[in-house]
């Protein structure tokens, strides 16, 4: 019940240290740990539960068509993780209240981390692989704000970039890994995946699913090749990479590895990829941090080194193995977190993290020293702190891996690992913390406050602890392995000595060479100097560089401005795609009874025809144009009229009147003629592309045509009178059924008008042209108004209005509906533009289009919003009887009234869009500002908001 | 009266397309004003033909044509009205700004827009690219 609390009060809770930002730094620290703390609280009421072997769960359907569920669960590996993010979040947070500047905004650090902390959580603890995934994404963001903090740097700003693309493509892989899984389980519930490991084991799909699953985890977990990200990550404030970069981030994907365990780690292929991708990453790792000057860097190589060590563990596939991962999961936690914290501390106090500028700290800061070269001591593998266990267990089970029938491969390169572990770990005690003391000059370096101190200490104390007395981890790691391996474990003990096993040789052989090195460090550090070596940063903004180069040659060879060449690939690509689907699909006609040829159709069919080959022929001529597209227009609603679409003929009709008059308003400031610039073969070839889609069209039209098939739309006819209260179906499919699309199209029709609307506010050469355009004296007429027609539209307008009424009344029923009276009205309106002119219509028209369009949009969601008072869902609806007196029994819908915002929106959009267009017109109606008298000059319209300045006339 | 239909499909696809090659807004946006004539056939005849039993409930009427291609079609009207009527401002603000209707985008108006001026380089620009990388 209270699992998903664990992850919603940081991830939510983010945004209290954001609004505390004016209490300063102390402020914000203790409103992020308050919320920690409550978070904490949460999880650890739920652990005695899970402690008992009982996992708590919690499943709400989300999406369930997707898969995508909340749900979350807590288990032993979630219980462990969990704990491990909100305990080291606290000492996190104390930490960075005294590491932060005071010019440093702490409530962005503080917001950031939270946000971090909850999509941490939320990765632990999801049960849904989805969801899990959201998580996953969220904390690549956060950690790309975290390490980008500073930023002003361009070192943090290009290393929170680096990490972003690596461990973000890494996510998409996952992604598209988690997809497949959840395809093959038959279930996106991690727990139920995997209980199906035989079902995904055998699945065909298994090796990719595989691939693209490692291929995110060791992104995130900064595993060989993918390791480089981590030192530049290291960028950020030293708070964040103890916590994000050692103790937490970095291991989601081990937490992954380890969660999908038993589904793959059974499996060959899982022990031939991740135990020698693990193996190899602990050694270079290593390698590379004994060279490292900058002490972050050292600590950055380590954990890579050493999260290549788990890696290479879970890897192995054995039991034991697990075991020996769970523990050091634990171990390099608690240490690398210290150390983390310490070098911060040494650089807080000196000025600088070079180890060539540092020597002897431990005098002038002994407590820091103690804790540090406890934690570098545990990190190297020292007995009697925690790091020897775990090491010891890792190089037991090396010992039995036995790679490509090569027994001595793992035991020796394990062992070299923790030779190179032993001398990075030395390196750095000898040359900080002994020896002659130096640091910069003016630094004075003591001890910080105890508040910085003490969560290392914290940290240092169980180090120590599972160190003397490895039995006190036992309990915690048998509940956390146990839920790793998904079965019962072998009997183990957590001990500090098991006798004279091999693993305590290969421990006592890497303790002296890793000493050795140090003894002969100058020289091994000539050679490797002397030696070519990769630069992984380079590559990879090489890389970058490339895809960058590649993608604006593509752009480049695209975008050429041209829009006659975008729509000759667009054609010719969709044509190419339509011969190749003919040429291996069946196009053969099929043996639909079909209708007879009636005289009208030829008849029909022929002007139609007749109009599209003038219109292709004689397109220079554009009124000619114009006039022969109304004629096709005219046809194709005759046609729907003919074939049983009486709703789609009125649509039809009225619309081609609307658009007709709104391209001849156009045309009436556009050129009267188009010049002939195509050449003649391309034309030819223009036309033979033309020809060949036609074809295409004509002959998949009359295959469908001639086939029989299944309509799905038996239900809609069935229930448009009992489920929608209309007879009209089309209209009920409109209003009714599929009323969210309606819903969803008049917004895009209102949008469509107010753009058109935001367009022509002309700038002052534009409406210059207009001017000179409207008034160019061979197109206008002796009389601009003439009498017969101002007469009759006059006459007209209350008639047309009440046709319009009846039109929208009688729409659910009988053919009609918002959308035809709509742009029915919309049409009476605007003859009286036409034959009284602009400024006397829009003088004398009361209402505002935009107002109209956003009263209809707001009625219709109002409509669909107010099922929701009765407990239904979004735009249902509801119709009953009403007895009026006189008319007597009426039958009304609740979607009239969305009807009726349909109805608003289109005749908004019509007067709108036309009369925009015919306010541009009448700039030419002005004449010449010289001959200008006052009875002629217009008045501005309010509502059209056209701007007339007299200089723009002369 | 299949195939007069689908070859009026035909008709109105190859007209619309040819007039869709063409450089003056006008002609394209014709152009495309035909095409969706012929898609808007198209998928209403995805419901076949069927004369005289338009899908109005009555009594005593057993069979009726599909209506869904047919509500499918209406709202796609409705919204080719407005995409056409978008289209048409757009190529009359466009000839009133630059005093030019060709469909192709001219160097010099790209550059009022985009250019020197307001960015210091032309966004297709190699050398800005890498500077803002």
């Amino acid at each position: 019940m209270y699992v998903p609390l664990v992850v919603l009060i940081p991830t939510l809770g983010a945004i209290a240290p954001a609004l505390a930002g004016r209490l300063g730094r102390a402020g914000c620290a203790a409103v992020a740990a308050a919320v920690s703390l409550s978070a904490l609280a949460v999880l650890l009421s739920l652990a005695p539960a899970v402690l008992r072997g009982e996992p708590v769960a919690l499943h709400l359907p989300w999406i369930p068509g997707l898969g995508l569920a909340f749900s979350f669960f807590v288990d032993g590996l979630g219980l462990f993780f969990a704990g491990l993010i909100l305990a080291m979040g606290l000492l996190v947070i104390v930490y960075a209240r005294y590491y932060l500047a005071p010019a440093d905004p702490p409530g962005r650090f503080f917001a950031s981390l939270l946000l971090f902390q909850g999509a941490m959580l939320g990765i632990v603890l999801s049960d849904n692989i989805i969801l899990m995934l959201v998580f996953w994404e969220l904390t690549s963001l956060s950690s790309f704000l975290l390490i980008g903090y500073w930023s002003h740097l361009a070192e943090s700003r290009q290393g929170a970039r680096m990490a972003l693309a690596i461990t973000g493509g890494g996510g998409l892989a996952l992604f598209a890994g988690a997809l497949l899984l959840g395809d093959i389980a038959g279930s996106y519930e991690l727990s139920t995946i995997i209980r199906r490991a035989e079902v995904v084991q055998a699945s065909p799909l298994f090796g990719p699913t595989l691939a693209l699953i490692l291929l995110g985890a060791f992104t995130k977990s900064a595993q060989f090749p993918f390791h480089f990200w981590l030192p530049h990550a290291m960028a950020a404030p030293t708070p964040v990479s103890a916590y994000l970069h050692s103790a937490t981030m970095v291991k989601a994907g081990i937490f992954l590895l380890a969660r999908l365990w038993p589904v793959f780690g059974a499996t060959e292929a899982w022990f031939l990829t991740v135990a020698p991708i693990g193996l190899a990453t602990m050694v270079i790792g290593a390698w590379i941090a004994i060279f490292k000057d900058d002490l972050k860097a050292v600590l950055a190589y380590s954990t890579v080194s050493h999260l290549g060590l788990i890696t290479m563990l879970l890897g192995l596939g054995t039991k034991m193995a697990a075991v020996a991962a769970v523990l050091h999961i634990l171990n390099h936690a608690l240490f690398k977190a210290a150390l983390f914290m310490s070098a911060g501390i040494v650089d807080h106090e000196t000025g600088t993290r070079s180890m060539a500028r540092l020597g002897g700290l431990r005098r002038a800061m002994p407590i820091t020293a103690a804790l540090a070269l406890t934690a570098t001591a545990a990190m190297a593998g020292v007995p009697l702190l925690n790091g020897f266990v775990s090491k010891e267990m890792m190089l037991e089970s090396a010992w039995h891996a036995t790679y490509a029938g090569q027994p001595w491969l793992f035991p020796l390169l394990a062992t070299a690992g923790a030779l190179f572990s032993v001398a990075y770990s030395a390196r750095l005690a000898a040359v900080v913390f002994f020896g002659k003391e130096t640091h910069p000059t003016g630094s004075h370096p003591h001890d910080p406050p105890a508040g910085m101190w003490a969560p290392v200490a914290v940290l240092v104390a169980p180090v120590i602890a599972i160190g003397l007395l490895p039995g006190l981890a036992q309990p915690l790691v048998e509940v956390v392995a146990a839920a790793v391996v998904g079965s019962a474990l072998p009997e183990f003990q957590l001990a500090l000595w098991h006798g004279l096993t091999p693993a305590l040789g290969m421990s006592l052989a890497a303790m002296a060479g890793g000493l050795a090195m140090l003894l002969v460090f100058a020289p091994i550090e000539r050679i490797r100097d002397a030696l070519p070596r990769p630069d992984a940063k380079a590559m990879y903004e090489a890389a970058v560089r490339g895809g960058a180069a590649a993608a604006h040659a593509v752009v480049r060879a695209l975008h050429t401005e041209d829009l006659t060449r975008y729509a000759l690939v667009i054609v010719l690509a969709t044509v190419g795609i339509g011969t190749f689907g003919f040429v291996t699909g069946s196009h053969a006609p099929g043996t639909r009874a079909t209708l007879e040829a009636s005289l009208p159709a030829v008849v029909g069919w022929g002007a139609l025809a007749v109009a599209c080959v003038i219109a292709v022929l004689r397109h220079q001529d554009r009124l000619l144009l114009l006039l022969v597209t109304a004629v096709v227009g005219l046809m194709v609603s005759l046609a729907f009229l003919h074939f049983s679409a009486p709703d789609l003929a009125l649509t039809q009709i009225s619309v081609e009147v609307v658009a007709t008059i709104l391209m001849l308003l156009a045309l009436n400031l556009l050129p009267k003629t188009s010049p002939r610039e195509t050449a003649r073969p391309l034309r030819f070839a223009q036309a033979a592309l033309a020809g060949a889609s036609g074809l295409g069209a004509g002959l998949l039209a009359f295959a469908v045509l001639t086939r029989d098939y299944l309509p799905i739309s038996g239900y809609h006819i069935a229930q448009a009178k009992p489920g929608g209260g209309g007879t009209n179906v089309v209209n009920v499919i409109l209003v009714d059924f599929r009323g969210y699309d309606t819903f969803g199209e008049i917004i895009v029709l209102g949008i469509a008008a107010l753009v058109i609307f935001a367009l022509l506010e002309l700038s002052a050469r534009a409406r210059q042209a207009a001017g000179r355009a409207a008034r160019a004296p061979a197109f206008r007429t002796g009389d601009a108004h003439p009498i017969m027609l101002v007469v009759t539209t006059r006459l007209l307008l209350p008639l047309a209005l009440t046709a319009g009424v009846y039109i929208f009344l009688r729409g659910h029923n009988l053919p009609g509906g918002g959308f035809i009276a709509g742009i029915m009205v919309g049409i009476a309106f605007i003859m009286q533009y036409i034959a009284s002119g602009y400024s006397w219509a829009d003088e004398r028209f009361r209402f505002d289009p935009q107002r109209m369009i956003g009263a209809g949009v707001l009625l219709a969601g109002l409509t669909g919003i107010g099922s929701w008072a009765f407990g239904y869902p979004f735009l249902t609806s509801t119709h009953g009887h009403i007895d009026i007196p006189l008319i007597g029994d009426v039958e009304l819908a609740s979607v009239i009234l969305f009807d009726l915002g349909v109805f608003l929106v289109v005749v908004g959009t019509v007067l709108l869009a036309l009369a925009t267009i015919a306010a541009v017109e009448s700039i030419g109606d002005q004449k010449p500002a010289d001959a200008r008298t006052p009875a002629d000059e217009p008045k501005p319209s309010p509502a059209s908001r056209v701007r007339i300045e007299q200089e723009e006339h002369v | 009266m299949e195939s007069l239909v689908a070859s009026g499909i035909g008709i109105l696809t190859g007209a619309g397309v040819y007039l869709l090659l063409r450089r003056r807004t006008l002609p394209v946006i014709v152009g495309l004003t035909l095409l969706s004539y012929g898609v808007n056939l198209f998928l209403f005849a995805m419901g076949r033909l069927t004369l005289d039993r338009p899908p109005i409930l009555g009594d005593g009427v057993a069979a009726y044509t599909d209506p869904l291609p047919q509500a499918l079609v209406l709202t796609a009207i409705v919204i080719s009205f407005g995409m056409t009527a978008l289209v048409v401002v757009l190529a009359l603000r466009g000839y009133l700004d630059t005093g030019t209707d060709d469909v192709a985008i001219r160097q010099s108006d790209m550059v009022r827009d985009f250019g020197p001026q307001n960015l210091g380089h032309h966004p297709l620009d190699p050398q800005a690219r890498r500077d803002a990388w």
